[in-house]
């Protein structure tokens, strides 16, 4: 336990140091919500469905989680290259230990990441409608902060260095996140698109914190819920065998 | 009672045999020095050693356990500086020291007692709370030897840990070491270029040369059995004269495929 706790600690202390990447990281999220927010609200209310930065908050609270989550995940990349990596693997603890510790830090980092744009975003005239719900929004936050560490634990165990990173920018940073339903919404859209955004997870992740924030889940909390957890569970378990794997 | 077997190990990495058909051992309590030039197979060994590499052939023994079968138990009986840097440069000196104890399981007052002394030790006490990317590179070496002496471990594996010291910090640091190793009975398995540091310190010494041992037994069978006067000129006699450059070209060729496949 105390093993977590210390590379817990490690990556809150590191996040805390890094005051350009916090505030770096913040940018692109709060351009897409004043620049689409503003942008698009109009014709979103035209066409009958609402405030448009009600819709988009979520997404792009996502966003900043997703972002901020596969980096510090795929961070074990540079811990291999500087050499802490190989401190932590000759360490007398398991690996399991190691992995837990790392991604609930770097999921902890994440959803702080997103509970600030989540503040931000009362800037831009949003408003959750009911304040009750917040520490549910949170949990949901939480998950998918968990969700996507794993999966950048995952690629990290598999990628040597940071020459994939363009392709994992483009291939999977960005359709996961245009696909989640995180800029229009899921109804009436073609079945092709429909589909793909089932098959993504973050979906689920936006679905749930709009269903807690503003009560307008397409698919139920409960069923957002019990996805999440299970694709949770189950990349952290790949990404546990891959960790387990490294060698040096 | 040997603390470390070695029987016939071999790592192949795809078509570049970095060991080949190693077998030695060390004697619990002892100090010992494996030397052998440039590319010998030095870092690998003492990396299948510590379980961070798997051998594609033969057995090792740690304090008993298996390497890859019971890395746990293995990992437990060790503790080791490797060649190459290892701290987390965004954290300071205290903090590297701290997280490394709470690794190591060092109970609480043992670990500030340790951290506090250590740091004294290396003259690291007044800028223990700088971060380390702020360090000299000495600096950063002084931290990271005295970093792997918090926990007192059955072996210490040294890989080059004095390389780019200035003599009175290897005298002082060799010191240490050899006290903990009187007084704990720790053994010290550690691997260096400087001849007479291996001469002066340790009980005996192995050569490695192009993956293979080409001698074992103390400084002074090794200089008898090359018949030369000092353990430099043994192993020179030992290893050749010569910088072979397939060797160091070898060792490129190992590391890009490392990298390649994963092992950098």
């Amino acid at each position: 336990m105390r093993v977590v706790y210390i590379l817990w600690l490690r990556q809150l202390i590191r996040y805390s140091r890094s005051k350009a990447r916090i505030i770096g990281s913040l940018g692109q999220p709060v351009l897409f919500l004043v620049a689409l927010g503003f942008g698009f609200g109009p014709i979103y209310q035209k066409a009958g469905g609402g405030n448009y930065i009600q819709f988009l908050t979520p997404g792009v609270i996502c966003m900043g989680i997703l972002f901020t989550a596969l980096f510090t995940g795929i961070e074990i990349i540079w811990d291999r290259q500087f050499g802490f990596l190989k401190e932590t693997l000759v360490a007398p603890v398991s690996r399991f230990q190691i992995m837990m510790g790392r991604t609930l830090g770097g999921a902890t980092v994440a959803l702080i990441q997103g509970i600030i744009i989540f503040l931000i975003s009362f800037l831009a005239g949003f408003r959750p409608v009911d304040y009750k719900m917040i520490p549910l929004a949170f949990l949901f936050m939480f998950l998918v902060a968990l969700l996507f560490t794993a999966v950048g634990t995952t690629i990290a165990s598999l990628l040597e260095d940071m020459q994939g990173f363009q392709l994992i920018m483009n291939f999977l940073v960005m359709p996961l996140f245009f696909l989640s339903g995180s800029l229009f919404p899921l109804k009436g859209i073609p079945k092709v698109i429909e589909i793909l955004s089932k098959l993504d997870p973050l979906t689920y992740g936006i679905d749930g914190i709009r269903g807690t924030l503003t009560q307008a889940s397409h698919f139920g909390l409960f069923y957002d819920f019990s996805i999440l957890v299970s694709i949770t569970l189950i990349f952290l378990v790949i990404g546990t065998y891959f960790f387990s794997k490294i060698e040096i | 009672m040997n603390i470390i077997e070695v029987r016939n190990v071999s790592k192949q990495y795809h078509d570049i045999t970095a060991v080949k058909d190693i077998s030695f051992s060390v004697s619990e309590g002892e100090i010992f020095a494996f030397l052998g030039p440039n590319g010998a197979g030095k870092t690998t060994t003492i990396k299948m050693l510590t379980t961070l590499l798997h051998p594609t052939s033969g057995k090792i023994t740690i304090n008993g356990n298996d390497p890859v079968t019971d890395s746990y138990n293995a990992r437990r009986s060790f503790g080791i500086v490797f060649q190459d840097p290892s701290l987390d440069e965004e954290l300071t000196a205290y903090e590297n020291m701290y997280f490394h104890g709470v690794l190591y399981g060092v109970p609480k007052d043992t670990r500030e007692k340790r951290i506090t002394q250590l740091l004294q030790f290396v003259e690291l006490t007044e800028r223990k709370n700088d971060l380390v990317k702020h360090f000299s590179g000495g600096m950063k070496r002084r931290l990271e030897i005295a970093r792997g002496l918090i926990h007192h471990p059955k072996i210490l594996f040294l890989d080059e840990p004095t390389l780019g010291l200035d003599p009175q910090t290897r005298n002082h640091i060799w010191s240490y070491i050899s006290n903990l190793n009187k007084e704990e009975k720790m053994t010290v398995f550690f691997s260096t270029h400087y001849m007479e540091e291996a001469d002066r310190v340790s009980d005996r010494i192995a050569v490695i040369d192009g993956g293979k041992i080409v001698a074992e037994g103390t400084s002074n069978q090794l200089k008898e059995q090359t018949k030369t006067a000092n353990l430099e000129d043994a192993f020179l006699s030992l290893t050749g004269h010569n910088i072979r450059e397939q060797d160091a070209s070898q060792l490129d060729i190992m590391r890009s495929i490392r990298r390649r496949r994963g092992h950098g």
